[in-house]
């Protein structure tokens, strides 16, 4: 990855983050080898500031787990996280405690993310509290108001003294975008915001996300599984597969570019609202293998359609520039990328 | 497509809560031909799950049915077969429960895949034996020639034979749907009633799914209709598809009108709100305020609150439903001035 371009916009720099869980099942607990989950397994990305980085990736790729560790709700295995140039990844009590007033997250059920016994108010004056922030009462309270417009919930005065049942999904959601922001953070995780919400909804919470983005400049890693919505929101995308970036660019380089086979698949499977549209089969077999037993090699082989024996399922692909800001880690990225032909292997590996 | 196989006529479904009435589904009306697959698209709570299983009549026990709705499957009218007037509620017809001649239809002949087949079969039985036991309740076969039937079923989608003997909890969230498909295929039924069959899936094995029931619709010939919130399933599945807001069925039409001659606000407004991958990549424009308590309904045009073209009347006079084109409607007052003006923009 480059390291020296953009040194001054990068507001967090992650590096060969890894994270594994140990799992204890029946008598591995007591013999042999303990058996780890590879949710997130060295990856390593840039967020510049004012930028939206969406990380997409379906069930089960460590894209909720990669949220939680920037956030430190995870401790990392190794690997660190530059956050202004400071690695946060093994900060403990008060540096943490300081870390995690410039770094809040927005989750993804607005009906289970608040508290139902606390109103609006408190809800959102709760942050201010924990840190300490705000003279007097009237100054948390001004803050809370500040914050509840910021997230279009006007006039701010009529919602302070609501219960969550009382409001709607796309208001709730909106609460939790203020219980956010009041902390005026400096780099927000979203981990799928939207994904409760209806349509009707969603268009509105999106846009308020881009629009703060454009008023405060706050970056934020936008973690979701749907690429339409990914598209709408983020200025690059992250494709993560069993733990691991496989492609990362522009975010219509990506998707209308896509150099990786797995991406390709992704993208072609996706649904168009248009009837007109006619959209390919995909190529790709079977589904996303347990992260417990990880394919040897590249992770994607045993159901990619250009795997080739010897080289795909021995040697893991790192992930390289292909082209000016397009990464991908495949071995014939670059065939991919030139236009050149790559012959597919119908049964080549199964 | 020959024969119409469903005719829903003015259905209503309301739920008895203790402050009154929720007016889930009121006054819908559509038909299905044979092999035909229809999308009922809506938001949350607009009563398309209720219209689904309104037909088959597997409704809460506080559902009621109005007096006046049909719905005629192949010429029988359930609503009249298996339901009586309510004594408590005039007006009213209540649901006869285990009703023996709709158990005669449903599975048999109109068999349904159920939102979250995570869930919908039982963790303590085999998968294979869950689908002979429905086989054997409605067809006088040996328990043998039924399990040759599931072996064909688990070929026809794509799961090897050799899973027949295994708990749901040994099948990934994508087999199991596919099982809950080879089970609402397994009675060779007209009508297969899909409620968000894929909702809860990933992207690529949605795709394929689509793919399958696309493929298996076509091959039986069997109609379909899926309800679902997602509009871009229904372009990519649907021969035809019914627009439901708040309780009202507000368009009905072919996929291609309703998508291209957009002739209700409403589909407008959703379309307009709905991300692509694919075309430019315009800003999208959120529906102000939230959808209405059916509880509590507007008077009028359910839509109108949130309306860019609503006037006057709207809110007093419940909109007609206006035919735009042949076999297009929209519940509107200004169908035919909207009609040809609406959505253009949003589907360049």
């Amino acid at each position: 990855m480059n390291e020296e371009n953009n040194g001054g916009d990068v507001v967090v720099k992650v590096r060969d983050l890894k994270k594994y869980f140990e799992l204890h099942v029946g008598m591995f607990k007591f013999w042999g080898e303990p058996i780890y989950v590879k949710a997130v397994d060295g990856i390593s990305f840039d967020i510049r500031k004012g930028e939206v980085l969406g990380l997409v990736g379906e069930s089960g790729c460590g894209k909720t787990t990669t949220g939680r560790l920037l956030t430190r709700l995870e401790d990392p295995t190794a690997g660190s996280i530059l956050f202004h140039g400071k690695d946060i990844a093994k900060l403990k009590g008060k540096d943490l405690k300081e870390y995690r007033k410039n770094v809040q997250m927005i989750f993804q059920d607005p009906y289970e993310s608040l508290n139902p016994r606390f109103t609006v108010l408190k809800t959102v004056m709760e942050p201010l509290l924990i840190h300490g922030i705000g003279d007097t009462y009237e100054d948390k309270v001004e803050m809370v108001i500040k914050a509840l417009e910021d997230a279009e919930l006007k006039p701010a005065e009529e919602y302070l003294e609501r219960f969550p049942h009382e409001l709607s999904g796309g208001q709730r959601q909106r609460v939790a975008i203020a219980r956010a922001l009041v902390l005026r953070p400096q780099f927000i995780v979203a981990d799928e915001p939207v994904s409760m919400l209806d349509v009707s909804i969603r268009a509105g919470v999106m846009n308020l996300m881009l629009d703060l983005r454009d008023k405060y400049g706050i970056p934020f890693l936008f973690i979701t599984h749907d690429i339409a919505v990914a598209r709408y929101m983020s200025d690059r995308i992250a494709v993560m597969y069993l733990g691991k970036i496989v492609e990362m660019g522009e975010t219509d380089d990506v998707i209308f570019n896509p150099l990786h086979p797995y991406t390709k698949a992704l993208i072609s499977a996706v649904p168009v609202p248009d009837p007109d549209h006619k959209h390919g089969r995909v190529e790709i077999k079977g589904e996303i293998p347990s992260p417990i037993n990880l394919p040897p090699g590249c992770r994607f082989w045993p159901r990619c359609p250009y795997a080739q024996k010897g080289l795909c399922d021995t040697k893991d692909p790192p992930l390289v520039e292909v082209k000016e800001g397009h990464y991908v880690a495949c071995h014939f990225a670059e065939k991919f990328a030139a236009g050149e032909e790559v012959p597919k292997k119908e049964s080549a590996l199964a | 497509m020959a024969k119409v196989l469903l005719d829903v006529k003015n259905l209503s479904v309301h739920y008895k809560i203790q402050a009154g009435w929720v007016y889930a589904v009121d006054d819908v009306s559509f038909t299905l031909h044979r092999g035909e697959t229809m999308g009922l698209v809506g938001e949350s709570g607009c009563g398309k799950t209720t219209t689904g299983y309104g037909i088959t009549q597997l409704l809460a026990s506080n559902a009621y049915i109005k007096e006046g709705s049909k719905v005629i499957f192949d010429g029988k009218d359930f609503v009249e077969m298996s339901t009586v007037p309510s004594k408590k509620f005039p007006g009213y017809r209540r649901i006869v429960e285990y009703h023996p001649e709709m158990r005669k239809y449903r599975w048999k002949r109109i068999s349904m895949i159920f939102q979250g087949a995570m869930n919908a079969f039982n963790p303590v039985f085999k998968v294979g034996d869950q689908i002979i036991e429905a086989i054997l309740t409605h067809e006088n076969v040996t328990e043998e020639e039924a399990r040759k039937r599931v072996e064909r079923l688990y070929e026809l989608v794509g799961i090897p034979k050799d899973r027949i003997d295994n708990y749901p909890h040994e099948y990934s969230g994508g087999m199991k749907q596919r099982a809950m498909i080879a089970m609402a295929l397994a009675l060779n039924p007209d009508l297969i009633i899909a409620d968000e069959p894929t909702t809860a899936l990933d992207v690529v094995t949605q795709d394929k799914i689509l793919g399958e029931m696309a493929r298996l619709q076509k091959e039986n010939n069997v109609a379909m209709i899926i309800i679902t919130h997602d509009v871009s399933v229904v372009a990519e599945m649907a021969h035809k598809m019914a627009v439901m807001y708040a309780g009202h069925l507000v368009e009905v039409g072919s996929t291609r009108q309703v998508f291209k001659e957009t002739a209700h606000p409403y589909m407008e407004a959703l379309l307009k709100a709905f991300p692509s991958i694919k075309g430019e990549k315009k800003r999208l424009k959120a529906i102000p305020g939230s959808p209405p308590d059916l509880a509590n309904p507007p008077k009028g045009c359910r839509f109108a609150p949130r309306c860019p073209y609503a006037k006057d009347i709207c809110l007093e006079e419940e909109p007609p439903v206006v035919e735009v084109a042949p076999g297009h409607f929209s519940k509107c007052h200004f169908a035919e001035e909207l009609y040809g003006e609406l959505g253009g923009e949003a589907n360049e």
